[in-house]
């Protein structure tokens, strides 16, 4: 890496820590407690179309852990990792397939990031009646990702343009 | 955007709305409330006797369900967060109020729905 796309690396690292920051401090009323919208995915469709998929996949990693242990609790680590991680890995692959602009990208990891979520929730509390909730995250997550691609394209633009990236294309 | 992501959002929104039909046909109004803590069985109630139960966990942690005309709910609890307290009513078949701090789930359940299974009323 560059030492531009070094600084851009921890600059979105601390983004990414406020976002999930401001996301724990506003409880937003989604019928599975715990459940997270996934705004710091903004981050993570920043870095990958910025600096690339292995970096998008840790600044992921990294940020759920170091949310987790400042200001979250076993469950919700467990819910972010499973949404996270779940999210990023679908991004990732779904812009290999290069069928889809950033704001597909973003919407599948937006969709993805809450069927991870209602997984780990299954799994916690071992009832399969939480599936019931599953269409009203999907269009949730499709909304949600659809705003943050939208946002995710104009930054992309910008960011690529200050830091004379020349072999990505955002659209 | 291309025109495969415009594909995508009318794909997921068919299938949500698809699976919100679905599940709006075979709703059906449930009769048992079941409680669970940490998927054990805790308790079983009637949802058509008014009644209130304070749900007690092992450590201390409570949980207060209110049953009364039918809709059965949660008042007040012990957890930090309280979503289970601000999730809304609930009386049809399937539908749940989770507690996720004190792994407390109440589901509606109903008992004509083990025997009649996918008959839609
Ligand atoms: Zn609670």
């Amino acid at each position: 890496m560059s030492s531009k796309k070094t600084a851009t690396y921890g600059l979105l690292i601390a983004l990414a820590f406020i976002f999930s920051y401001v996301e724990s401090l506003v409880p937003i009323p989604l019928p599975i407690p715990g459940m997270k919208l996934g705004l710091a995915n903004i981050v993570v469709l920043i870095a990958l179309y910025v600096l690339g998929s292995k970096q998008a996949f840790g600044l992921s990693v990294l940020r759920i852990v170091l949310v987790g242990l400042t200001f979250g609790s076993l469950f919700s680590m467990i819910y972010s990792l499973a949404g996270g991680i779940l999210s990023c890995i679908a991004m990732i692959l779904c812009k290999k397939t290069k069928l889809f602009s950033i704001v597909g990208v973003s919407i599948v990891g937006g969709v993805t990031h809450n069927i991870g979520q209602i997984i780990a929730a299954i799994l916690i509390v071992e009832n399969r009646g939480i599936a019931y909730y599953l269409p009203v995250l999907l269009v949730t997550g499709a909304v949600t990702g659809l705003l943050i691609g939208m946002l995710g394209a104009e930054i992309t633009k910008r960011l690529t343009v200050k830091l004379n990236i020349n072999n990505h294309k955002c659209n | 955007m291309k025109r495969n992501d415009i594909i995508l959002i009318i794909a997921i929104l068919v299938f949500a709305f698809g699976t919100i039909v679905f599940f709006n046909l075979t709703k059906s109004e449930g009769d048992k409330v079941v409680i669970t803590i940490d998927g054990k069985p805790y308790k079983t109630l009637d949802l058509n006797t008014d009644t209130t139960l304070n749900i007690e966990g092992e450590d201390g942690e409570y949980n207060l369900l209110v049953i009364e005309n039918g809709v059965a709910s949660m008042k007040d609890a012990s957890c930090p967060d309280l979503i289970c307290v601000h999730q809304s009513d609930i009386h049809f078949d399937n539908e749940t109020i989770v507690c996720l701090p004190n792994k407390v789930v109440v589901e509606i359940e109903s008992s004509e729905s083990n025997e009649i299974d996918g008959i839609v009323n």
